[in-house]
């Protein structure tokens, strides 16, 4: 019985070490924030197109309902993963033919429309969110972030940062998890 | 250079990333304003409140803080907006529920292990010393020393 109290320390060494290790392994992200919107509504919010642009603005009403699945991206010209992101979000839209709506975060008219103008627009409308207000409404903490909304309007995934390598990758899962689940 | 110093303290206020424009004129909801603020967590910088944190989104949300005030927003209400849409993770005092209560009983159970711990040791070696005593042989021997001390 005493000879087994000795074991003692060696299990506690051994129960911590193996809690260090897996806090230090695998594909955890210790930074990352859980989005609480994932299967709420999409909140409401309600923004003009941007100055200079001819693709419409974006509110909650053109989100509720559309019976199809659709992206919301939120992006800035001075964002440099959005230009990153921008070729395959495109590719994206032209080949799965997903709706892909804008939020245009904290930038200048002008430079948006210089932005899109250089990379092209895949965007079917942009909302202008010039104070940052429609962001908060969606809990976004950076650009770029990219929501996957259900065709009931639910928000089905976020993915904070570009959707590039894995981050594209997971968007793709999410995507076809929500149409097989359609 | 005395004078200087004394000068340069007068001068010197805390730094704080609250910004001039944003500070309300009412002092005592801009109190309530910075109470809320420094309980906030900035979600760009994240260890850092938004209080004192310069990114672009703390500044925003220390604004419409200040407006829900101005709109007659209780504490609860502007915490439960923040929270509805950043989550639980935006309060750096996390609330007590269900999923928390690990959190917040951890250090009394820690505190419950160890005491049970250092109660059961010393009662074992009390027991120990205790059950021991001394032989008839000792006990005559340690009688003799006393009896010597005492002359």
């Amino acid at each position: 019985m005493k000879r087994l109290l000795f074991f003692i320390p060696l299990a506690v060494a051994a129960f911590l070490g193996g809690f260090f290790f897996w806090g230090l392994t695998g594909d955890r992200d210790p930074n990352a924030i859980p989005s609480v919107l994932i299967s709420q509504p999409v909140p409401s919010f309600a923004l003009d197109a941007v100055p200079g642009l001819e693709t419409p603005g974006l509110s909650e009403a053109d989100l509720q309902g559309s019976g199809e699945l659709m992206l919301v991206n939120v992006f800035a010209s001075w964002c440099g993963p959005c230009r990153a992101e921008h070729p395959l979000l495109t590719r994206l839209v032209e080949e799965e033919g997903i709706p892909l709506m804008g939020i245009n975060y904290k930038d200048k008219a002008e430079d948006a429309v210089a932005w899109l103008d250089e990379l092209g627009n895949p965007y079917a409308r942009i909302g202008y969110d010039i104070s940052g207000r429609a962001g908060i409404e969606w809990g976004v903490t950076g650009v770029p972030e990219t929501f996957v909304i259900g065709a009931d309007g639910t928000i089905l995934y976020r993915e904070a940062g570009p959707v590039v390598g894995d981050g594209m990758k997971r968007l793709m899962e999410a995507i076809e998890a929500a149409k097989a689940g359609a | 250079m005395r004078r200087l110093f004394l000068l340069l303290l007068v001068i010197a206020t805390p730094l704080w990333a609250v910004e001039p424009d944003e500070v309300l004129d009412d002092p005592v909801l801009e109190q309530r304003a910075r109470d809320i603020s420094a309980n906030v967590r900035c979600v760009v910088c994240q260890n850092e409140p938004i209080d004192s944190s310069n990114a672009g989104v703390a500044r925003d949300l220390r604004i419409l803080i200040r407006e829900r005030l101005v709109a007659g927003n209780t504490d609860a209400e502007i915490y439960d907006f923040l929270v509805a849409r950043y989550g639980d993770f935006v309060l750096f005092r996390p609330p007590l529920k269900p999923s928390t209560y690990l959190l917040w009983g951890a250090p009394i159970l820690i505190l419950l292990i160890g005491a049970s711990a250092v109660v059961l040791t010393l009662t074992r070696t009390r027991k120990a010393a205790a059950a021991e005593g001394l032989s008839a042989e000792e006990q005559a021997r340690l009688d003799a020393l006393l009896e010597q001390d005492k002359k």
